[in-house]
């Protein structure tokens, strides 16, 4: 039986609130950062925003609403949590050295070599 | 019997989760759970070791922390512009670590902290290639990296 949002106490409404603006800001300032970081290199940390806090923040305010509306304890939303943790790296990892294998094969000189004890090449600042 | 008890209780629990706490449902996860745990067993032979797992609860609020103090950096880094932002840059950083699931952990660690990006592993030279958001304070990256998670996941998988 879940009560009507009107009707759970203040204090439980607060927190809610609290978490579901954190969470969305954090997820809408990773995609503000996703137009506005110069290099694809940059632009990969900015989703990570709404991957760690972003999804952290939406994911308590859903487990606290949950719990106050339907007077029982509500934590499934953990298992989306832990999913999306370990599963970002994955495509994360292949976008990452997908753009590394490209930028290596074009000869361009603002990725790291290969192997680095071969090239001391770094990045140009 | 059970090739993997860890994986059995959290898939037993993860059930549980997902359908709700009933006798019924208690019998039907941990059969489901012991049929899939013997699956894994007949998949991948190598056990990860777990060496000191009551360390485990102590990397998972650091990095919690380092999570959200993270978090703040970049946002503040991504609303404030680009004028007085760090230099992003590539860091290697050589690891000592070798057992395959203390990497999948620092990896899953690194990637989820948003400013630091786990770009390859080199297993030849054990070295990671990483891209962060400032790279200005170099050793205090490869400090953090080395003193702050390696030394704790060498002795939990040890």
């Amino acid at each position: 039986m879940i009560q009507p949002a009107a009707d759970i106490p203040l204090i439980a409404a607060i927190a809610v609130a609290f978490f579901l603006v954190v969470g969305s800001a954090l997820a809408l300032i990773g995609a503000i950062g996703f137009v506005r970081l110069p290099t694809f290199y940059e632009r990969l940390h900015a989703p990570t925003l709404g991957t760690s806090w972003g999804i952290g923040g939406v994911m308590v305010a859903s487990m606290i609403y949950f719990s106050v509306a339907s007077s029982r304890l509500v934590i499934h939303e953990i298992l989306i949590g832990i999913f999306v943790t370990l599963t970002t790296p994955i495509t994360f990892m292949l976008l990452a050295r997908a753009a590394l294998h490209r930028d290596r094969a074009a000869g361009s000189h603002n990725v790291p070599a290969k192997r680095a004890s071969e090239a001391e090449e770094r990045p140009s600042a | 019997m059970l090739p993997y008890p860890l994986l059995t209780i959290s898939l037993t629990l993860m059930w549980l989760l997902l359908n709700g706490f009933t006798l019924g449902h208690l019998i039907l996860g941990a059969l489901v759970a012991v049929f899939a745990s013997w699956a894994m067993a007949s998949l991948r032979p190598d056990k990860p070791k777990l060496r000191k797992w009551h360390l485990l609860p102590k990397l998972f609020f650091i990095v919690l922390f380092d999570i959200i103090r993270s978090n703040i950096a970049v946002a503040w880094l991504i609303l404030r512009g680009r004028s007085k932002n760090g230099r992003p840059g590539f860091l290697t950083i050589p690891l000592e670590i070798e057992d395959r699931t203390a990497l999948a952990v620092l990896a899953v660690v690194l990637t989820s902290t948003p400013g630091s990006a786990w770009l390859e592993y080199d297993s030849y030279d054990r070295t990671i290639l990483m891209h962060v958001l400032d790279v200005a304070d170099e050793a205090a990256w490869i400090d953090t990296i080395k003193n702050r998670y390696e030394k704790l996941l060498m002795e939990i998988f040890a």
